[in-house]
């Protein structure tokens, strides 16, 4: 522990804070239809790309045609991705040679790319061609994370409007997402990354001979331009096996945390977009404010859980602990820029990973875990951060109306026991899965044989892989051997599960209040931009995510932090 | 349905052209075109040799060389016989993944210490020498670790360990703007540092 680590950690939010006003009114306004400071020279590529599919740009949908063209579209881009893995060795940019992707593992990561999780079940540098990680992988990082984000806007524009049908048309909200939003950012930050030495070429890789004399073979790639949008849109799906550990997706403490900053950068300025959309700031805030909480709460835990050095390794006679646990971490980074990246990565839907959270002391690989438990709400993915959180607000209302005994309102929208029951439905369906699929994992001899752990971390891994597909996050414990059926299968189904049975039913929850009248305020409704209301949200997140999940999570890292304390191996 | 599956599949042409090949390639020609070294790897050549890139570590024994830190980045060998696996291989980058309560991973780490102490008996072994990275190619250890292989390596090569030292310090970075990240020292960049100055 050092001074600088919490400088940094201030640097940090002071950053963030400071970009999510700018950014939520640009995207305020992009959503809204108004000029941007980039209309002048995306407007007719807009157009263009607009007149070659056929897409009317003023013709809106209903929720149903909304999410109907959202289905269509991420069904097409799953086959096209699995089409072009099944087939890369027929296909250009493939120096290395390497044979086509076998069919469950292309499968699990068309799935995987799709649902903007980017579960890594595949080894990038060992198993992908240049053109499969650029037109497979890469396009659906823009992709899907622009789908997120028109999923969020289409739901905020179902709290702004009123007595209408309407939510806005799917391919606008895409296309604007990329060009304005995902393209020029991704752009700039990829020319800093290689300035920062994340390699950017197309060439094959390059034999070394090392100064003892081994051969080493130095893998390179287009990395760059998808180290970018693998943060900026809460991808997480790395170029290498490694992730965001390795040095060329990674190179300094630099680039660490300008990716760090991406991360989190869109989903905590989309909180704001939502404000302006719905006229409401304070209620915008009062988001911000509970998801500002439990950041700087699992923050510190995380941060304290693995600043603790590891009893089993401090009892070797010779060995010096005053470094914290380094096991699965890099020099350049340490203890501080690997807990906050850890927190970052799970409180968003990123999941991309700068250490390894297998090898973190048991509570500190706990909060990552519970942070994606609770549906990677903290600021959250692009549009899923802020979707899932109106979720949880759904029923922080019910719950508040039922208590002062009248009917809940919020932003000027009755909630009727339709929208409770999709929100609720959304919620325990997910969670349901995690558990159920987690648990068949857990007793069957083709998911217990991948474990890397054995003892209380084994489930822990189980339950990790299941809560990170289904949060469609895709961070790991990575010691769970996960390329084979059996797990390619069971994970594919759990996020395509946790990726449509959210968007479908909030969309569908959009489409209700868009459809109401807004109401004035009544005198003795529930006021939802106070504190008070920022206390029972999070009340309302850690009770829902605390009853479902505590047990599980007494069995897993909770038992193995007491068994490591009383000097327990397995 | 029809339309709708046209707009769809050209949606997602015009995209794959946009994002999937245009922006990636024209990030490649202008990387190239400014920042060439870095773009394609920050390789380090000798003549026309490439001997390794400034930024993916190495595997080094000798005792006239630092050590890098236990690395997990073995892809497996097909040849039967080969030799053990010693880490650093970019094709297979990745970690261990051991829990900390596993029992391999105290005997890992036992061992290590074992290995590492006579270099400098007497002071406890840095953690970072005796754990694997997270990439199994991290190109740094911590100064901390540097210094205690200096008796070592001065010995080995008949300089003073103060000439070692200074070596150390200028391949030796501290925190970006004075708080980000972790001071740590470029062990490639050193090891070449000393056999340059040994005239090799």
């Amino acid at each position: 522990m050092h001074t600088t680590d919490y400088l940094q950690f201030a640097a940090y939010a002071a950053i963030i804070l400071a970009t999510t006003q700018p950014l939520g009114r640009y995207m305020a306004a992009l959503f809204s239809g108004q000029k941007t400071f980039l209309s002048p020279i995306l407007q007719p590529v807009e157009r263009l790309i607009y007149a070659i599919c056929g897409v009317q740009e003023n013709a809106e949908h209903s929720w149903k045609r909304y999410a109907g063209h959202l289905l269509l579209f991420a069904l097409i881009g799953t086959i096209t991705t699995y089409a072009i893995l099944r087939l890369q060795h027929y296909l250009p940019f493939n120096p290395m040679g390497l044979p086509g992707v076998p069919p469950d593992l292309a499968m699990n990561t068309a799935v995987s790319f799709n649902t903007n999780t980017d579960w890594q079940a595949y080894s990038g540098e060992g198993t992908l061609s240049y053109f499969s990680q650029m037109t497979g992988l890469a396009v659906h990082n823009f992709l899907s994370a622009a789908t997120g984000l028109a999923v969020a806007i289409a739901v905020i524009r179902g709290f702004a409007r009123k007595s209408t049908k309407t939510i806005g048309n799917f391919y606008v909200d895409l296309t604007r997402g990329i060009l304005y939003i995902l393209l020029p950012i991704s752009i700039v930050g990829a020319l800093i990354l290689v300035w920062q030495g994340v390699p950017q070429t197309i060439g094959g890789s390059v034999d070394a001979q090392t100064l003892e004399g081994a051969r080493q073979t130095i893998v390179l790639g287009p990395v760059a331009s998808q180290e970018v949008i693998k943060e900026l849109g809460t991808n997480g799906g790395g170029f290498f096996n490694a992730n965001s550990a390795h040095p060329f997706e990674n190179p300094t403490p630099l680039s660490n945390f300008l990716e760090n900053l991406l991360i989190f950068l869109i989903p905590a300025a989309l909180v704001d977009t939502f404000g302006r959309m719905i006229g409401r700031r304070r209620q915008a805030y009062a988001i911000y404010g509970a998801m500002g909480i439990l950041f700087i709460f699992t923050l510190s835990i995380a941060y304290f859980a693995e600043a603790m050095p590891n009893p089993a390794l401090t009892q070797i006679a010779g060995y010096d602990p005053t470094q914290g646990n380094m096991e699965g971490k890099e020099v350049r980074f340490g203890l501080a820029d690997s807990v906050l990246w850890a927190v970052t990565t799970s409180g968003s839907a990123c999941g991309a990973v700068n250490a390894m959270f297998d090898s973190f002391m048991p509570l500190a690989g706990m909060v990552p875990l519970v942070n994606i438990m609770l549906g990677c709400i903290i600021f959250g993915g692009v549009g899923a951060g802020l979707y899932g959180m109106l979720l949880h607000v759904v029923i922080a209302v019910f719950i508040a109306g039922l208590m002062v005994g009248r009917t809940p309102e919020y932003v000027g929208k009755k909630i009727e026991s339709r929208e409770v029951k999709l929100a609720l439905f959304a919620l325990l369906a997910t969670t349901a899965g995690t558990l159920i699929l987690s648990s068949i994992a857990s007793v069957t001899p083709a998911g217990v044989a991948g474990l890397g752990s054995a003892g209380p971390h084994g489930l822990t891994e189980i339950l990790y892989a299941f809560a990170s597909t289904d949060a469609n996050n895709g961070s790991s414990f990575a010691g769970l051997s996960d390329n084979n059926i059996f797990y390619n299968v069971m994970l594919a189904a759990t996020m395509l599960m946790g990726r449509f049975i959210v968007i479908v039913p909030i969309l569908a929850i959009a489409g209700s209040f868009a459809a109401k009248k807004t109401v004035p305020t009544s005198y003795g409704a529930f006021p939802t931009d106070t504190g008070l209301f920022v206390a029972l949200l999070i009340a309302v997140i850690v009770i829902i995510g605390g009853l479902t999940f505590f047990p599980a999570l007494a069995l897993g890292p909770i038992v193995e932090h007491f068994a490591l304390s009383a000097g327990m191996g397995y | 349905m029809m339309q709708a599956l046209r707009m769809a599949v050209l949606m997602l042409a015009v995209m794959t052209v946009i994002t999937g090949l245009a922006y990636p390639l024209a990030i490649t020609g202008v990387a190239q075109l400014i920042f060439p070294h870095e773009a394609t790897g920050s390789l380090i050549k000798k003549g026309d040799a490439v001997i390794g890139s400034s930024l993916i570590g190495q595997y080094f024994s000798k005792p006239e060389y630092f050590h890098p830190r236990p690395s997990a980045a073995n892809a497996p060998s097909l040849e039967a016989g080969a030799p053990p696996a010693i880490g650093y291989d970019p094709l297979d980058s990745g970690a261990t993944n051991l829990a900390p309560s596993s029992k391999k991973l105290i005997e890992n780490v036992t061992a290590a210490v074992k290995s590492n102490q006579p270099d400098n008996p007497g002071r406890p072994v840095p953690g970072d020498l005796v754990t694997a990275s997270a990439s199994g190619l991290d190109p740094d250890i911590t100064p901390d670790a540097a210094e205690f292989q200096v008796p070592r390596v001065a010995l080995a090569r008949n300089m003073s360990e103060d000439q070692v030292r200074a070596m150390v310090a200028k391949c030796t970075k501290g925190r970006t703007l004075g708080f980000l990240g972790e001071p740590r020292t470029n062990v490639l960049a050193l090891n070449l540092m000393l056999d340059e100055a040994a005239g090799k």
